[in-house]
C-alpha cells in the first residue's frame, strides 16, 4: 500500500500558489498535457477571473520517490485572503506539512507571516519554496536574506522553483516525501474523521471532504455526527483524483470523501467530527476554530416572489462555505431579506458573486456594517450588528466599536501615503519596524469599520501594488456611534440606515445623498434627499423634476402603441424599489457602497 | 354615452405634409376601389355595431374627395348603419381644396362640424411646413365655413416649430381666437422619424426646439387659451365650453368603442382591438376577395385595460376614477407628491391633471402600476 503525506500550500495572494498546484498534478500525470487548462483546482469562475483561490480544494496526486516507494500525496489547496484565514486554519490541521511560497521578485509579504505563523500553531513541518525565479525581477539574496530575518527560517533549504517554466518540481516532490512526516494514527482504532470541507450534489446529497485520523470507514457503515448525533448510513467513500473515484475503505491518514446520502443540508458541519455508531471515538477532534464573522450585511431579492429560492440557495451555499452565517431580516423598503456575516469585505462580495453566478439569485446588498457595543444607562449591554436595532439614543451611557491591529509591509518610498490613508480612517497608535532596507512595515490599531469598505482597494493604489496588509482583531474601543439615516421624499429607507462614527457621519452622508441624486431618475414632482441623525439634517441633494414627456397626440391609431411602450418601462420598473413614492434603482443600494468616483 | 364612434380613413392627399406620418398616397386614381372596400367593409361589421352618435371623416384629406364621390360615401355608410339624431359629423379639410359649394354639400349630406388644417396664420411657417395655403386662403376659408352655417369648427393648429418664438406663436393663436372657433386643436410639432421632418432631423437639417422651451410654450399655450374661454379638456384640445368637446376623439380617451373603417383604421369593441392592412391597394384587394382587411387585432387583459385606461384617463382633464386605483400601493403618498408639486386636482373622487400635469401625463400611469 503507498505511503502517504498531507499537505498545503501557503502563500502571500498572487505568489503563485495555483500555478504550483496545477504543476504537482501534472507531474502526477493525472491530466494529459494538452487537456491542461491552467489553474485546475481554481475551478469556480470568480477564482479563474480574480486570480485567488477562494475555496479550499482537496487532491490525491500518486508520486513515486527517487528511492522507488510509492506514495499518495494529498494535496489542501487553501485560500490566499486575509478574509479567508479560518479556511486556512482548516485546511491545515489536516494536513502535516506545508509548502511556504515567496515571490522571488516580490519576498515576504504581510500574508506570508501570518500564514506562517498559523501552520507553526499547528505544529506543522514548513519547507520555503522561493517562486518565480525565472523573473528578471528575482532577487534571490534579497528574498533569503527576508527568509532568515522576518521569517526566521533557514534560508539555505529554501527551494528554488519557477512553477511556469516547471523547474524544481522534482525537487518539492522529493521535499515533501523526506521532509513532512508519516501520518499518525490506526485503522483499528475508533473511527475519527474531520469534515473540512463539504459540497452539494443534487443527486447525491453533501459529499463531505474528510481527513482521517484514526480508524477506517466502509461504505454501509453507520455513521455518526459528533455535534448532533444525527446518523447516516456510507454510500460511498472514496479519493479526489480530478473527479471523485470510489475506494472500498478510507484509513487513518487518508483524506478523501464520504457520501452518506445526508439531505439536510445544515446536518454536514464543517468541523465536525464523524465516528462509527456502533465503536465512536472517545471525544470529537480538536483545533477548530469557529468562524466569527466581522462584516455584516443585509441581503433582500429583488423580487419577493423569490424569497423562497434565496432561502434554498443560501442553505446549500452555506454548506461549502462554513463562515457565512445567516439570520432572517426585513426591511420596509426592501421586504423580506437575511442579514449575514462574512469574514471581511472580500468574502462579502464572493458569497455576493456566487450566489448571483452559481445560484442564479438576484438580490440587492446594504451598507456594510461591523458589530458595535452599546452600553445602557441601567447597565444592560448591547451587541448590534443591524442599524435597525440601533438603541434609543437617550439610553445609551456608551458605546464602542471593533478594532484591529493593521499590519501594511510596503517600500519605503510610499510610508507617507499609507501614513495619510490611515490617518484618514482614524488610525492610531502607529509603530513602524524596517524589517529589510528600503521595506518598512507600519502598524496602526483602526476601527475595523474603516477597513471593511474599499481599505484594501485604496491601500493597492497608493503603493502602486506593493503594498500588503494584514490585520487581526485587538478588541472594542469606546467611540461616539450614532445612526444615520437616509431620507428618500421624506420617507427613511431604511436599508441606508447606517451606525457610524459621529466624526465621519457627515462624509458619508454628503457622500450618499450626491450618490443617490445620480442614480434616482427624475419624477414628476422634485424629489428632496436628505441624511438625518436624530432628526437633524447633515447632507442633502434635490434630484429635479422633469418637465415634459407628453406626446401630443394619441388617437385610434397610437393606443397600442404607447400602451406596449408603457408596458416595457413596467417592466424595467421591475429593477425598481418603491419607497413611498419614489423609484428607487436596485443600482442606487450598490452604488452607495462604492465610495470612489470612476 | 356609451354609443360607439365611427371613423372613415380616406388615405388621399395631394402632397405629403413633411411632418405628417398617417397613411396617405398621392393617387385620386384608387378612389373607386377604395369606396367599393368601404362600402365591402360596412357589410361586415354592420351587424356589430347597432348604432352611431359619431362620426368623423378624416385622413388623409377627405376634402379632395369629388362631390359624387362624397355622396356615394355617405350614402353607404346611411344605408348600412344607423346613427343617432344628436349624432357629431365631423369631416376634416384643407384650406386649399374648400369652395362655399363643397361646404354647402358637406351641410346637405348632415356633417354639422368642420375641422380646418389651419397649422398657422404665418406665411413663413406655412412654407416651412409645405402647406399650400396661406394665412389669408385659412382666413377666407373659415368666413366660408361659418357662412355654410356650420356652428361647430375646429381649427388645427402647431406650433414649436424649429426656431419658432413665443411671440410668432401667439400671434399665429389670437389671430385663431379672434374667428372664435368652437374647437382648437394645438398640436406641438412632433417629429416623427419616418417623415421627411425626421430624414433632416437625423442629417441635422433641423433644430427642434429644446425641451425646456417646448414645456414653456405648452403652459403659455393653455393658459392664454383658458383666459380666452377655452377648456383645455385634452393635451391638445381646447372647446369652447365643455359641450364642444370633440365628442368623437373623447371616445378614444374614455374608452368607449368605434369602428374604423379604410386603410391603417383602428377599431374598439369590447376589450378586442383590431387594426387594418395600410396600403390602400392591400386593403381593397382583401375585401374584393371578401375577406377582412385586417392586419392585427389584440383583446386586451385585465392589466392592458388598466393601463390603458390610466394612459388615456391621464390625457383628459375629467382624468382617472380614483377607485380605479385605490387599492395601488403608496397611492396616498403618490397623490399627496402629485398635488403638491402642481400636477393633479383631487376632486368628485377623480384625480385630475393641471396643465402642468399634461406635461408629464406619459409618464404618471407607471405610477399606480406594479
Amino acid at each position: 500500500m503507498a505511503k502517504i503525506r498531507n499537505f498545503s500550500i501557503i502563500a502571500h495572494i498572487d505568489h503563485g500558489k495555483s500555478t504550483l498546484a496545477d504543476r504537482l498534478i501534472q507531474r502526477a500525470g493525472l491530466v494529459e498535457e494538452r487537456q491542461f487548462r491552467d489553474q485546475i483546482l481554481d475551478s469556480m469562475d470568480l477564482e479563474r477571473e480574480r486570480g485567488i483561490t477562494i475555496k479550499s480544494h482537496t487532491i490525491t496526486l500518486p508520486y513515486t520517490s527517487k528511492e522507488g516507494v510509492a506514495f499518495d500525496l494529498n494535496l489542501i489547496d487553501t485560500p490566499g485572503h486575509v478574509d479567508f484565514s479560518y479556511e486556512v486554519s482548516r485546511a491545515l490541521s489536516s494536513c502535516e506539512g506545508v509548502l511556504l511560497l515567496v515571490d522571488a521578485s516580490q519576498g515576504v509579504q504581510a500574508q506570508t507571516i501570518s500564514n506562517l505563523y498559523m501552520a507553526m500553531e499547528h505544529d506543522l513541518t514548513i519547507i520555503p519554496v522561493i517562486n518565480k525565479i525565472d523573473l528578471p525581477s528575482a532577487d534571490l539574496d534579497l528574498v533569503k536574506e527576508q527568509i532568515e530575518n522576518e521569517l526566521g527560517l533557514e534560508a539555505e533549504a529554501a527551494i528554488l522553483c519557477s512553477a511556469k517554466e516547471g523547474i524544481g518540481i522534482e525537487a518539492i516532490l522529493e521535499a515533501i516525501v523526506q521532509k513532512i512526516p508519516e501520518p499518525k494514527g490506526k485503522d483499528q482504532n475508533p473511527l475519527a474523521a474531520l469534515i473540512f470541507d463539504a459540497h452539494y450534489d443534487p443527486f447525491r446529497g453533501t459529499i463531505a471532504s474528510c481527513r482521517l485520523f484514526e480508524g477506517t470507514v466502509r461504505p454501509g457503515d453507520i455513521i455518526r455526527f459528533m455535534s448532533n448525533q444525527e446518523r447516516y448510513k456510507v454510500e460511498e467513500v472514496g479519493v479526489f483524483r480530478l473527479k471523485r473515484e470510489s475506494r472500498d475503505h478510507l484509513s487513518a491518514g487518508e483524506v478523501g470523501y464520504i457520501i452518506s446520502g445526508v439531505k439536510t443540508v445544515s446536518d454536514t458541519r464543517i468541523g465536525d467530527t464523524i465516528t462509527l455508531n456502533a465503536n465512536p471515538a472517545p471525544a470529537p477532534l480538536p483545533g477548530f476554530k469557529e468562524a466569527k464573522p466581522v462584516v455584516f450585511s443585509s441581503l433582500y431579492p429583488i423580487s419577493s416572489d423569490d424569497y423562497h429560492s434565496l432561502v434554498d440557495a443560501l442553505e446549500k451555499y452555506k454548506l461549502n462555505d462554513a463562515a457565512l452565517v445567516y439570520q432572517k431580516d426585513s426591511s420596509a423598503a426592501l421586504g423580506l431579506g437575511f442579514r449575514c456575516g462574512f469574514l471581511g469585505l472580500l468574502h462579502l462580495e464572493i458569497v455576493q458573486e456566487r450566489l448571483e453566478r452559481e445560484f442564479d439569485q438576484a438580490f440587492i446588498m446594504t451598507v456594510p456594517s461591523v458589530q458595535y457595543q452599546f452600553s445602557l444607562l441601567g447597565g444592560t449591554n448591547l451587541t448590534v450588528d443591524n442599524p435597525q436595532y440601533y438603541p434609543d439614543p437617550a439610553t445609551i451611557e456608551n458605546s464602542a466599536e471593533p478594532y484591529i491591529r493593521a499590519t501594511i509591509l510596503t517600500p519605503d518610498r510610499y510610508m507617507g501615503a499609507v501614513m495619510n490613508l490611515c490617518l484618514e480612517r482614524r488610525g492610531v497608535n502607529s509603530r513602524f519596524t524596517y524589517p529589510a532596507p528600503g521595506r518598512i512595515e507600519i502598524l496602526f490599531d483602526m476601527p475595523l469599520a474603516e477597513v471593511i469598505v474599499d481599505f484594501y482597494d485604496k491601500l493597492k493604489t497608493i503603493t502602486q501594488g506593493y503594498g500588503s496588509f494584514d490585520y487581526e482583531l485587538i478588541g472594542y474601543r469606546q467611540g461616539d456611534l450614532v445612526k444615520l439615516d437616509i431620507l428618500v421624499n421624506g420617507e427613511r429607507v431604511d436599508a441606508l440606515s447606517l451606525i457610524v462614527h459621529k466624526d465621519r457621519a457627515r462624509e458619508w452622508a454628503v457622500q450618499v445623498c450626491d450618490r443617490l441624486k445620480e442614480e434616482i431618475p427624475r419624477h414628476q414632482f422634485k424629489i428632496a434627499i436628505q441624511g438625518t441623525i436624530g432628526g437633524k439634517i447633515i447632507a442633502r441633494s434635490t434630484v429635479n423634476a422633469f418637465r415634459k414627456d407628453v406626446t401630443a397626440k394619441c388617437y385610434g391609431g397610437d393606443i397600442t402603441r404607447k400602451r406596449k411602450l408603457l408596458e416595457k418601462q413596467k417592466k424595467g420598473k421591475k429593477r425598481m424599489k418603491m419607497v413611498g413614492s419614489v423609484m428607487i434603482p436596485q443600482s442606487a443600494f450598490v452604488a452607495v457602497l462604492k465610495t470612489d468616483r470612476e | 354615452m356609451n354609443k360607439a364612434g365611427l371613423y372613415i380613413h380616406s388615405p388621399f392627399c395631394k402632397t405629403k405634409c413633411p411632418y405628417c406620418d398617417f397613411y396617405s398616397v398621392p393617387s385620386p386614381s384608387l378612389v373607386p376601389d377604395w369606396l367599393k372596400a368601404v362600402k365591402e367593409e360596412a357589410l361586415l361589421y354592420k351587424a356589430r355595431f347597432s348604432g352611431f352618435d359619431s362620426l368623423y371623416l378624416g385622413g388623409g384629406t377627405p376634402s379632395l374627395l369629388t362631390d359624387n364621390e362624397l355622396s356615394e360615401l355617405a350614402d353607404i355608410l346611411f344605408t348600412h348603419f344607423s346613427f343617432s339624431p344628436h349624432i357629431e359629423f365631423t369631416i376634416e379639410a384643407n384650406p386649399d381644396d374648400l369652395t362655399p359649394e363643397k361646404l354647402v354639400l358637406f351641410r346637405d349630406l348632415g356633417a354639422n362640424r368642420l375641422s380646418l388644417g389651419v397649422q398657422s396664420f404665418d406665411d413663413e411657417d406655412l412654407l416651412f411646413l409645405k402647406r399650400r395655403h396661406s394665412a389669408l386662403q385659412a382666413e377666407r376659408a373659415f368666413e366660408w365655413i361659418r357662412g355654410a352655417g356650420f356652428q361647430n369648427i375646429s381649427l388645427d393648429l402647431m406650433y414649436g416649430l424649429p426656431g419658432q418664438t413665443l411671440s410668432r406663436w401667439f400671434h399665429t393663436l389670437e389671430r385663431a381666437v379672434a374667428f372664435r372657433p368652437e374647437h382648437l386643436s394645438c398640436y406641438q410639432l412632433t417629429i416623427e422619424k419616418e417623415t421627411p421632418f425626421g430624414r433632416m432631423l437625423a442629417r441635422g437639417e433641423i433644430d427642434p426646439l429644446p425641451k425646456e422651451k417646448e414645456g414653456s410654450f405648452f403652459i403659455r399655450t393653455s393658459s392664454f387659451l383658458e383666459e380666452a374661454g377655452y377648456v383645455h379638456y385634452e393635451i391638445s384640445n381646447f372647446a369652447a365650453g365643455v359641450h364642444r368637446a370633440c365628442c368623437h376623439n373623447l371616445k378614444y380617451w374614455q374608452g368607449a368603442p368605434y369602428l374604423g373603417l379604410g386603410p391603417s383604421a383602428h377599431s374598439f369593441q369590447d376589450g378586442l382591438r383590431w387594426w387594418n392592412l395600410r396600403d390602400v391597394e392591400g386593403y381593397c384587394r382583401a375585401l374584393a376577395q371578401g375577406e377582412p382587411p385586417v392586419a392585427g387585432t389584440e383583446r386586451l387583459t385585465e392589466e392592458q385595460s388598466y393601463l390603458e385606461a390610466l394612459m388615456l384617463g391621464f390625457r383628459i382633464r375629467e382624468g382617472v376614477d380614483l377607485e380605479l386605483i385605490r387599492n395601488r400601493p403608496n397611492v396616498e403618498k403618490i397623490l399627496g407628491d402629485l398635488k403638491r408639486a402642481g400636477l393633479v386636482r383631487l376632486a368628485a373622487g377623480r384625480v385630475s391633471p393641471t396643465a402642468k400635469g399634461f406635461l408629464v401625463a406619459d409618464s404618471l400611469p407607471l405610477l399606480f402600476s406594479s
